[in-house]
């Protein structure tokens, strides 16, 4: 995956609770076999009218939002389904990073797999980047992953936390299975001591 | 393995192969379940990397999100669909995986399945790319859904990375009420803890109502807990789960059998393990339920009325509120009893097994499916469906005008030829009533079994309790 260092782009306001997987990404797009291509389904039914034209009131429809990488999003966002076509279809949209009070832990993991950086922050920084968000042309930010930081479109600079596990990985684009390969004799290891104790196993 | 801990604590420490600095851990998985949607670009990654599925007995697949529930003798008409089963076929020859196909009798829903064929014990570490593999907690198993790389991750190193959970307990306590299911338990659940409550949580469910379920009862209350948005779901295995386990084409040989038994007879809370958080419900509360909006949160009795925006205080629940009612064209103050409905969905991996069925058939028996509703019952597996025509259940449910069908996902979620239309209002035993969930423009109701035999009788949402003979 790419790596995540420094991201500078505007940032797109998505302030409905609880929008979950369905809504991200529903489960016709599911059948394909690939991880790219789903960017033009990204919340397709809240993005396209009943004709397939496209919705002017859907913020990513609007002239300002149309190249947005970061979107600032209600709690509970990416609920429901484990399906990671989710944060595939954002990440092939073009947005890297979502800022939230909130994540669903199954989209939570599988956005760090992606080279997607979600930010859990208090509600009143939310608040204050919902509204910076709410900017149009004006709503750039950039997020630092080295500093931890958000710097907002009027010079504010929020700290986030992230594991440092997961920051390391995202910051080096490192794939989880080769790091994990590296730790063979212990799985092994593991492996043998099971087949002593649960041999049904 | 000093102090008292939860039976997350034991199952997750049992299966520990390391601990990083960073306090990350390497988690081994002793079952993985795989289906045709989220494998595709896991095989693929593997193949790129040249790299092997480093435990293929260990793992199982089955087809069965797009499987059709009709003419399965045909090939499959959906284009994408039949090349999804077919790649995952050629996957599992390419990788030696074991391969259930659609046309064995042993194919299914996969977490119905994964229990009927004895793959699911107590104590094991499961995973599917499924968020309800939570189901197979009902055995007392560390069981969870992952996404596609975590698929690549467990086919290549049989281990995923993990941070620890906190622990919750949800105890209910006493008998249930007439015309009351493990369904209304784990939906009153939601209800109370609210589709985040259990976020960054593994529950367990304990109490006399939960010991009193049956292996199916307990399943379906675990498959659910993912709506809480707890990772999973755990009920401490006892004398019940052994029966159920015992004698299973995957199970313990008769001559492992002792041992496993005195292993998994290990696997409880200790008394005094403390929990991150606890709630308590009475049985005696709980009601038949129904969801009137598009989250599993929205839940009520059935002698409820449907909710109005002003209700609430808070701006984006009011904001969410209103958006659901519009969507659910449903107007704040009517009783749920008079919302009219078009179509019944009997099936999913929440309630698509042998006793729900006998719930449907029992009501169902002597009456008939209203004018306007088209009504389906969609059994969890070749297996199910096979008893339950032994039963006679089938031909019970044809006379009363339900439509029998073969296994697969289904209605549960719009993958498949079975789909609700735009505005067409289902009651459904399945397990979410996201906008769009079952089909674009669809509206679900989510119900126990029982209730969705009393919608499909009645014509509209209606009490299981007045159709108890």
């Amino acid at each position: 995956m790419d790596k995540f260092t420094k991201l500078t782009g505007v940032a797109a306001p998505l302030a409905d609770i609880n929008v979950d997987t369905d809504k991200i990404i529903p489960a016709d797009y599911l059948k394909t076999i690939k991880r790219t291509g789903l960017g033009v389904a990204l919340f397709s039914e809240m993005r396209y009218l009943e004709d397939g034209s496209e919705n002017p009131n859907f913020v990513l429809n609007q002239p300002a939002y149309r190249s947005a990488e970061i979107l600032v999003a209600g709690e509970n966002f990416g609920c429901g389904s484990s399906r990671e076509h989710a944060p595939w279809a954002i990440l092939d949209y073009g947005i890297r990073c979502i800022i939230s009070t909130s994540f669903a832990d199954i989209f939570f993991n599988n956005c760090f797999k992606n080279g997607i950086l979600p930010i859990v922050l208090p509600q009143a920084e939310v608040d204050k980047l919902m509204d910076d968000a709410g900017r149009g042309a004006n709503a750039v930010m950039t997020i630092d992953l080295e500093a931890q930081e958000i710097h907002g479109p009027d010079g504010g600079v929020i700290a986030f936390d992230v594991d440092e596990f997961r920051k390391h990985c995202l910051m080096n684009g490192l794939d989880d299975i080769s790091l994990t390969l590296q730790q063979d004799d212990k799985i092994t290891a593991y492996e043998d001591k099971q087949a002593e104790k649960q041999p049904w196993l | 393995m000093s102090g008292s801990r939860t039976l997350y604590d034991k199952v997750f420490d049992a299966h520990l192969v390391n601990v990083q600095d960073d306090g990350t851990c390497v988690l081994y998985i002793d079952r993985h379940l795989i289906h045709e949607v989220t494998s595709p670009q896991a095989f693929e990654g593997l193949r790129m990397a040249g790299r092997k599925v480093r435990r293929p007995e260990a793992t199982l697949a089955v087809p069965d999100h797009n499987v059709p529930t009709s003419n399965r003798d045909k090939e499959i008409e959906n284009e994408e669909s039949r090349v999804q089963i077919e790649t995952l076929a050629q996957n599992c020859a390419d990788f030696g995986v074991p391969y259930i196909s659609m046309n064995d009798i042993r194919q299914g829903i996969v977490h119905v399945v994964g229990p009927e064929q004895g793959l699911t014990q107590p104590g094991m570490t499961i995973v599917c790319g499924d968020s309800h593999t939570a189901t197979h907690g009902a055995f007392g198993s560390l069981a969870f859904g992952i996404g596609t790389s975590e698929v690549e991750h467990v086919l290549s190193t049989q281990t995923l990375l993990q941070k620890r959970s906190l622990n919750l307990r949800v105890n209910v306590e006493g008998d249930l009420p007439l015309g009351v299911t493990a369904k209304d338990v784990v939906m009153a659940i939601i209800g109370e803890l609210g589709t985040a409550g259990g976020t960054g949580y593994v529950i367990e469910f304990a109490g006399s109502t939960i010991r009193d379920l049956t292996m199916e009862g307990r399943m379906t209350v675990c498959n659910m807990a993912i709506e809480a948005g707890a990772r999973a779901g755990l009920i401490a295995p006892d004398q019940k789960t052994f029966d159920y386990v015992k004698g299973r084409p995957l199970s313990p040989s008769a001559d492992q059998w002792d041992q496993a038994v005195e292993y998994w007879s290990g696997l409880f809370s200790d008394d005094d393990a403390t929990f991150d958080k606890e709630i308590t419900l009475q049985a005696a509360d709980i009601a038949p339920q129904v969801t009137w909006g598009t989250s599993p949160e929205d839940v009520l009795p059935i002698s409820g009325a449907v909710p109005s925006a002003g209700d609430y205080d808070d701006e984006a629940r009011q904001n969410a509120t209103a958006r659901s009612l519009e969507y659910m064209g449903l107007t704040g103050g009517t009783p749920l009893q008079e919302v009219q409905i078009d179509r019944v969905f009997v099936g999913s991996c929440t309630n698509g097994r042998i006793e729900d069925i006998r719930a449907v058939a029992a009501i169902a028996k002597g009456r008939q499916v209203a004018s306007n509703v088209n009504a389906m019952v969609v059994p969890g597996s070749g297996l199910v469906k096979e008893m339950a025509e032994a039963e006679g259940l089938d031909k019970i449910l044809v006379e009363a005008g339900f439509d029998w069908r073969d296994p697969g996902c289904s209605m549960c979620l719009a993958m498949n030829e079975d789909k609700l239309t735009v505005g067409e209002r289902c009651a459904s035993t399945s397990n979410r009533n996201f906008e769009g969930r079952q089909g674009k423009g669809g509206r679900t109701h989510l119900v126990s079994p029982g209730m969705a035999a009393a919608a499909a009788i009645a014509g509209h949402l209606a009490d299981v309790r007045d159709y108890q003979d």
